[in-house]
């Protein structure tokens, strides 16, 4: 019995093989699919019963790409050249097996079809899809830091030319079944119910085997090669804009660029070879191990809420309260209200809350400018929405998140005003950013119910939720809050508490590092360029400037004054004071920080930054400033890890990445130390703590793992 | 080791290399022949002692391939038992193929040879003879190609050249040429090109705009703002440079080389040939060098590779009366007098490829010629002669007058 697919012979000699894969919603490429293929390739060539075939699925959609967790299994048996290929080639050669099988082929698309997915409609002669609106066609390999490796860069390109295939690759867009069309990846649209009758009718009608880049005078539409100026032209220029996004962090663009640039150039089977080379070549790259296991296998299972304890039942909040309607608690209302949900907003004044909820009617307009959302939709989403000064309203709610000021005394009198009103058996949660839950639980009757859900801004953009567990927080209000952050379809991480948690505390010592380095004498340029090359958003100065120098002084003063004694000045802090007390450039929002932003042109570095940081007379090279602002990330990860703020490395990977940024490329802060050795790692941070300053010493407990070469994964 | 001796240089005027220009409708074959045949005539050569000829050519594919010089002396009826090499080091062939025919001179295995270069740009374009550097992506990406256009920017944003800095070179390489050519001064090298009847097609650089102001100049559009932008080049750039914030583009066409069609030819020989043919060596080749330097700025290898060859020479570049640096962009010339402490009256005296053009393959054959009649207008001793070079290289020449 067939576990992937069915083939069946009608009376005319037409095979319909049916893809199934058994015990998937999605139909994608398993180890037993690509031996019933192969089965079934074999009977199609051999058959002389069967004329030709038509392949569909029975599922809503035709079929995705290669199922990743199998693909992130296999990847750890990959461990040379020859494990490699022995990995790539396979589907590369059956595709290209039934593609020569003799007989017409013909798909018929009857709804989404990516990655391996496509690559089998490419092998066939004859493409037809279900005009769905749901359908979507595309080769998104990149995105996981992968190619398309059955056949995708080589038949692609031949089929629609260099440039659209590079672009449909390359950025691993998704295309409608109109779309499809147009760039002629598909030959026809029909309506779902003649799906398989026309595709029948196809071969009916004397549709043959044979590929037009088999023949013999096939030449690439638009041109190949390095000769032809029209190609020459796009590999030339799309090979600079590869260098520009991936800052060469990345190596799946511009392995396919070149798979597309050399393939097109031979033979069809040698093209096929060169792309599974180029697919064996990042299949041992750490950066799409790193990537797959993170974005994906793992940011997926935090999304099923892979954290959540066993044997809570499941919650769902209907009423959602939102103290504070500042940018935070008003980006919080609005996407509860998108989920679905009732938003009671509450701020001291209703002209307050009511400029919140502006927010979300901004937003809700140029959604439906867009086209994104509808008047009706826009009209009941912000009904949702009540604001209000009046506690008694959140009588009904069974979550309140708290976004007001950042003061202990503030936060404790809304906890009591809340707690006062809202039903017993409610969540209060709160979206401070750094400090302590327990501290703040203790202003609470039900500390057990109080939990931090730390949003970050704009919460409309940004993915992550972080979800911070104070020391008398529940397992049930854990899973409730966990609830809440898959209903609003984010990616949660689970922390315990502690000062600035996991995310606020790690990013501050990359701002910190990146000022370390200024008041160095380190070049401005060289500090921001070095950020942006590692695959950061944006450098160290710029996102100050961003956060504002007023709040990372308010922040400093804070901590100040809630350590005592035990304060320790930050390596940083010489800059901070300089920028906000002496020199008054507190950031963008007030027009002027370590950037001037002049009205009619880009932000540009201030100029007299150096007069006040005078530029040291060696410079460090571009590597040892990206070692340091990556390295101090990292290792403050790992210290989260030791001191139990985080229990699980895949947290930490998906909240660095999420949460501030931390380069995609590495996987994330502790996949970053696995990948560079954990022994190498310590013994660098050694040596950085030596040459820049003890916040770079590794602690025994690091130590200890470098000894027995232990790995976070 | 022999000396090599220059004994004549010829050159063709510049066309503008475009369809307008006036030698677009004259071959690059054509072209090269009516050097040779020139270079012959002035000195009654017997072109059977002739033992090689080393062309120049950056683009030697379509009527520029199949080993140009082999088939231009043929053309130009020399003897059919001289051979003929093409060689490409891109801006620098010109120089190069003198540097090369004199080495064989040197070497005491050729006593008498030809060097030159020839570029048709109008006829067969820059960048037709394709090359893995820019457009395969393995080798692009892995050596951070930017076109020349950003490293010229890039050479200005670190050191400091402003526009207005640039383009007061350029005003000032157009004056520098049209005055050199109203005085006659490079009469003695130019050689007209002719149609097949024998008619002058052009006989004077038509690149030139010497009555320009630094008003005009400032009008033009910088070039490679949308190759850096929207094509990602400063980005790549910025890679290799991460010390600089964002890039100044301020080169123009106008104080950029210009593209044109042009040939040049030298004649080489030991001191025994040209006393056995009554010829009179008018300078010597005291060294050369060329090196390699960082590709993506690219433009950078003059000043590296005039040191090497100062070295080679043993002398100091006080030593040196005229410096003769190709103004590929004013950039590049600008960083080279910054770098070798070198006065603007010593360096392209006469104006160079900003005005006249810069046709690729010949250019370093051109300007070769054109120092050394300045040095004996002058009665000055000694030039260096060098050329900044695509994928980052530099080639120098040093020559000594003998009499």
């Amino acid at each position: 019995m067939n576990q992937t697919l069915n083939l069946t012979v009608d009376a005319d000699g037409i095979a319909l093989i049916t893809i199934d894969v058994q015990g998937r919603p999605m139909n994608v490429i398993t180890p037993e699919f690509a031996q019933e293929l192969r089965a079934a390739t074999a009977r199609l060539a051999t058959d002389a019963a069967i004329r030709g075939a038509v392949i569909t699925s029975s599922k809503a959609d035709f079929m995705a790409g290669a199922d990743l967790k199998w693909l992130l299994a296999s990847m750890a048996g990959i461990k040379d050249a020859a494990s490699a290929m022995a990995f790539a080639w396979p589907l590369n050669d059956l595709y290209r097996k039934l593609e020569l099988c003799g007989k017409p082929l013909v798909a018929a698309i009857n709804g989404t079809a990516l990655g391996g997915g496509l690559e089998l409609a490419l092998a066939c002669n004859y493409r037809v899809a279900a005009d769905n609106p749901q359908t979507r066609i595309g080769l998104p390999e990149v995105l996981v830091g992968l190619l398309p490796g059955a056949g995708g860069t080589q038949r692609l390109p031949r089929m629609i030319g260099v440039r659209d295939a590079l672009q449909i690759i390359v950025e691993g867009t998704h295309l409608t079944v109109h779309e499809a069309l147009a760039k002629k990846i598909v030959d026809k649209v029909v309506a779902p119910d003649q799906l398989i009758a026309t595709a029948r009718q196809w071969i009916l009608d004397g549709g043959t085997a044979g590929q037009p880049w088999d023949g013999k005078n096939f030449k690439v539409p638009g041109g190949a090669g390095g000769l032809d100026p029209r190609a020459a032209q796009i590999f030339m220029g799309g090979t600079a804009l590869v260098s520009k996004r991936t800052q060469h962090n990345y190596p799946a663009p511009i392995a396919i660029m070149s798979a597309v640039y050399e393939g097109t150039q031979v033979p069809m089977d040698t093209g096929l070879k060169i792309e599974s080379r180029y697919l064996a070549s990042l299949l041992l790259s750490p950066v799409t191990r790193n990537m797959t296991r993170t974005l994906f296998v793992n940011k997926v299972a935090a999304e099923k809420l892979v954290r959540r304890p066993e044997g809570i039942e499941k919650s769902k909040v209907g009423t959602l309260g939102v103290l504070g309607a500042g940018m935070m608690g008003a980006g919080i209302a609005y996407i509860s209200a998108r989920a679905g949900m009732q938003v009671r907003l509450l701020d001291t004044s209703l002209d307050k809350a009511e400029k919140g909820k502006q927010y979300s009617e901004k937003l809700v307009a140029k959604d439906i400018e867009r086209g994104r959302s509808s008047a009706a939709k826009g009209a009941e989403l912000l009904g949702r929405i009540k604001p209000t000064t009046d506690y008694q309203d959140l009588a009904l709610c069974d979550m309140v998140i708290e976004a007001v000021f950042e003061d202990r005394a503030i936060k404790a009198d809304v906890t009591r005003k809340t707690e006062g009103v809202m039903p017993k058996t409610a969540v209060f949660a709160s979206n401070t950013s750094t400090l302590p839950i327990t501290g703040l639980a203790e202003a609470s009757a039900r500390p057990d119910q109080f939990i931090g859900v730390h949003f970050f801004s704009p919460a409309e953009k940004m993915p992550l939720v972080e979800i911070i567990v104070g020391k008398k927080t529940s397992p049930a209000t854990l899973a409730r809050a966990l609830d809440y952050v898959q209903q609003l379809k984010k990616t949660p991480i689970v922390v315990n508490d502690g000062r600035g948690f996991y995310t606020s505390r790690v990013f501050g010592t990359f701002t910190n590092e990146g000022m370390t380095l200024l008041a160095e004498g380190v070049n401005p340029a060289l500090i921001e360029n070095a950020a942006k090359q590692a695959g950061l958003p944006v450098g160290p100065l710029a996102v100050l400037d961003e956060v504002t120098m007023e709040l990372v002084y308010h922040v400093t003063q804070q901590t100040k004054r809630d350590l005592g004694t035990s304060y320790q000045e930050a390596s940083g802090w010489p800059v901070i004071k300089k920028m906000a007390e002496d020199l008054k450039r507190l950031g963008k929002r007030y027009g002027q920080g370590f950037y001037d932003y002049p009205a009619d042109a880009k932000k540009r570095l201030w100029p007299e930054l150096s007069k006040h940081f005078p530029l040291a007379k060696t410079q460090p090279d571009l590597a040892e400033v990206q070692k340091r602002l990556l390295y101090i990330q990292a290792l403050e990860t790992a210290r989260c890890m030791e001191e139990g703020v985080l229990t699980e490395a895949a947290d930490g990977d998906l909240g660095s990445i999420l949460g501030w940024g931390f380069p995609p490329w590495t996987g994330g802060s502790l996949s970053f130390i696995d990948t560079v050795g954990t022994k190498e790692f310590v013994a660098e941070c050694e040596r950085l703590a030596k040459q820049y300053g003890p916040r770079f010493e590794p602690s025994t407990w690091l130590k200890a793992r470098a000894a027995s070469n232990m790995k976070f994964y | 080791m022999a000396d090599a001796y220059v004994y004549d240089c010829v050159r063709s005027p510049r066309g503008r290399g475009k369809a307008t220009g006036s030698l677009h409708e004259i071959t690059p074959i054509q072209l090269s022949a009516q050097m040779l045949g020139a270079l012959r005539d002035r000195n009654h050569l017997d072109t059977s002692l002739v033992d090689d000829i080393v062309f120049g050519c950056v683009s030697p594919v379509g009527e520029q391939g199949s080993v140009i010089p082999r088939v231009a002396a043929l053309v130009a009826d020399y003897a059919e038992t001289v051979p003929g090499k093409q060689l490409n080091r891109f801006c620098a062939s010109g120089l190069e193929a003198i540097n090369t025919a004199a080495a064989q001179i040197m070497a005491g295995q050729s006593d008498l040879t030809i060097g030159g270069g020839v570029e048709s740009m109008s006829r067969v374009p820059m960048g037709s003879d394709g090359g893995a550097w820019a457009t395969d992506p393995a080798v692009a990406y892995k050596t951070y190609f930017a076109p020349q256009g950003i490293g010229a920017d890039l050479i200005a944003s670190m050191h400091g050249f402003s526009r207005q800095d640039v383009d007061a070179y350029a005003c000032e390489s157009q004056r520098r040429a049209g005055h050199a050519w109203k005085s006659g001064w490079f009469k003695n090298s130019v050689v007209p090109v002719r149609d097949i009847l024998g008619e002058v097609v052009l006989d004077r650089d038509e690149h030139m705009r010497p009555q320009t102001t630094m008003e005009e100049l400032s009008n033009l559009k910088a070039a490679f703002v949308q190759l850096g932008d929207e094509f990602g080049f400063d980005a790549v750039a910025l890679q290799r440079y991460p010390q600089v914030e964002a890039i100044n583009h301020v080169h123009t066409g106008g104080n950029s080389s210009g593209i044109v069609d042009g040939a040049a030819a030298v004649l080489l020989g030991s001191k025994e040939m040209g006393e056995r043919l009554g010829l009179k060596p008018r300078a010597r080749i005291r060294a050369f060098a060329s090196i390699g330097s960082e590709p993506t700025i690219m433009l950078t290898g003059p000043a590296p590779s005039a040191r090497k060859a100062l070295k080679r020479a043993g002398m100091k570049a006080s030593d040196i009366d005229l410096f003769e640096l190709n103004e590929a962009f004013a950039s590049v010339v600008m960083l080279f007098m910054q770098d070798m402490n070198i006065a603007h009256d010593r360096i392209n005296v006469n104006g160079g490829a900003i005005a006249m053009g810069h046709p690729l393959g010949a250019t370093g054959a051109m300007i070769f010629g054109t120092v050394l009649d300045e040095l004996e207008r002058r009665g000055a001793g000694t030039a260096l002669i060098n050329l900044c070079i695509g994928a980052g290289m530099g080639t120098a020449t040093i020559i000594e007058r003998v009499n």
